[in-house]
């Protein structure tokens, strides 16, 4: 009888782990709250089960009903996909209670990666580079906040430790802005969030964000598919990502490279994961943001330069049938560039734009243009969930040829319902300095002007 | 003076509802927060006034262009 595995997850990696698991000769049951049942990806499993209603907490997110349909449909596996419970390590834990394969990093590995302050802490013994920090502020004591943040240097910024997504993030220039800023996010962050707790963190303006695809084997033995850059953010969402990373000095990507291996040794790593750093392009030094976790949005991209299938890889080593792959089989070809299609309307702020795709026309998938999506035309994009519509990966033998392949692709694609990022996405690839390799976390706010129409 | 509609451009969840009914509130100042989307998007006071009314509780689903509040301007 075939092994089967369910997907605790919705949409386009619902979709995309399925289409792994057929490969492999594996059957796969799909999972849905009210709001997507009429999603592709339930009919493309083999099994579909009913999780709830719409509200991710009382679906996605609801740890009991997933295991009991893991159960019920006597799943061998478990594929969290990313977001949702991915990185819970109570999950993970109680899915291999049950006796069912997680497949994903050790509940241990999760829950030291989970706590920021703890990741630092195991970043640094194992040599990697970490960004200069400060503890924890609680309301209403911020005695020593002017020592903490000279030690840092300015600009810096503070954080709200309940924040996320942007939200409760101020920059600081001067000592003298510290005090007001600082109460003003705690007294923010008590009222929106219930906490008022804050830190700070040196701000580095001219920064990339380059990210590093690690897959360990659980045995000491751990492998790196090179970077991606994903520099290109709105409100530290990211927006493109590419493979390699443009004009990356290669001294600096074999450090970070390293410094990802370090990582996954000293946490025997098992899976796949992601390693962030945050590139000061001035100073061409860098530090650790995280290791996450999970497959990540983003992984296309890798598997397009590389050729492997990292899902399929996930599965095949959670079931134990995964050889360790040496550093010597892994090289990459080409250039990939993934845009991520979002409803949202740029020209308001990027304010989310939920509703129907009355028209939803693709470019078709051929060897240089890969689409993953989980909407059709016609379906409703639920206002639950991320405003991700789909991600359209593109590859040449160069940047500039996937550059303009996606560019060509993208303008013709045809859009009607939501509002969405298509024109925002080709002004970044048409912009000079995105030609010029000159990409980082700034691009979208210092080139706004020039990108959206106001 | 005039009663203002406070409308919302989105449709979402009403995550938190920050002021109340006889509230003074200032222009710009957030009466409550949508979740949409993973997002949260407060719902602010158009004009400065004091609240008439607040129309929506937490966890209600309100769609784009309706009315959340009623403000005396």
């Amino acid at each position: 009888m075939k092994a089967s595995v369910l997907v605790a997850n919705r949409g386009e990696i619902a979709g995309r782990v399925i289409r792994s698991c057929r490969l492999l000769g594996l059957k796969s049951v799909a999972v849905y709250s009210e709001a997507d049942k009429d999603l592709s990806y339930v009919t493309e499993a083999d099994t579909a089960i009913a999780i709830g209603p719409g509200p991710a907490s009382q679906s996605y997110l609801k740890i009991d009903t997933i295991i009991k349909a893991a159960q019920s449909s006597g799943c061998d596996a478990i594929h969290p996909g990313y977001g949702f419970l991915s990185e819970n390590a109570e999950f993970a834990q109680a899915v291999m209670d049950t006796g069912i394969c997680w497949i994903g990093p050790r509940p241990e590995t999760i829950k030291a990666m989970g706590d920021k302050n703890q990741a630092r802490i195991i970043a640094a013994k194992a040599g990697v580079p970490i960004i200069p920090g400060s503890e924890r502020f609680e309301t209403g004591s911020i005695k020593n906040i002017s020592n903490a943040a000279q030690t840092i240097g300015f600009p810096l910024l503070v954080k709200a430790s309940a924040g996320g997504g942007g939200i409760g993030m101020k920059r600081v220039d001067t000592l003298e802005q510290l005090v007001p800023i600082a109460e003003a996010t705690q007294s923010m962050a008590l009222r929106t969030f219930g906490d008022g707790s804050i830190f700070l963190e040196k701000f580095i303006p001219w920064a990339r964000h380059i990210e590093i695809q690690v897959f360990g084997f659980g045995n000491g033995l751990s492998v790196h598919m090179y970077e991606r850059d994903c520099s290109i953010q709105r409100r530290f969402q990211k927006i493109i990502e590419e493979s390699p990373a443009p004009g990356l000095d290669a001294t600096v990507q074999k450090k970070m490279a390293d410094a990802a291996m370090n990582l996954c040794r000293v946490t025997n790593y098992s899976g796949a994961g992601t390693v962030e750093f945050i590139l000061n392009t001035e100073a061409q030094t860098f530090y650790f943001l995280e290791l996450n976790t999970r497959i990540q949005v983003e992984h296309p991209v890798t598997e397009l330069v590389t050729g492997l299938d990292l899902v399929g890889m996930q599965i095949q080593h959670a079931f134990g049938n995964l050889e360790t792959l040496d550093q010597e089989m892994i090289s990459t070809t080409g250039h990939a560039i993934e845009c991520r299609l979002y409803a949202e309307n740029p020209e308001k702020s990027f304010l989310p734009s939920p509703g129907t795709l009355r028209r939803f026309r693709l470019p078709t998938n051929s060897h240089y243009v890969r689409i993953d999506t989980g909407y059709c035309e016609g379906d409703t994009i639920p206002h639950y969930y991320d405003p991700m519509i789909a991600k359209l990966i593109f590859n040449g033998t160069t940047r500039e040829i996937a550059r303009q392949k996606a560019i060509e692709a993208l303008k013709g694609m045809e859009i009607d319902g939501v509002y969405t990022n298509l024109n925002f996405l080709i002004a970044c690839l048409e912009h000079t300095d995105f030609i010029a390799e000159n990409v980082h976390t700034n691009f979208v706010n210092l080139h706004i002007k020039e990108l959206v129409n106001i | 003076m005039p009663i203002i509609e406070v409308k919302t451009e989105i449709t979402g969840n009403v995550w938190k509802v920050l002021r109340e009914a006889g509230d003074k509130i200032a222009e710009d100042e957030p009466i409550i927060i949508l979740e949409s989307m993973k997002m949260e998007i407060p719902v602010s006071a158009p004009e400065s006034g004091i609240i008439v009314e607040i129309l929506v509780e937490t966890d209600q689903i309100v769609l784009e262009g309706s009315i959340v509040a009623r403000i005396d301007a």
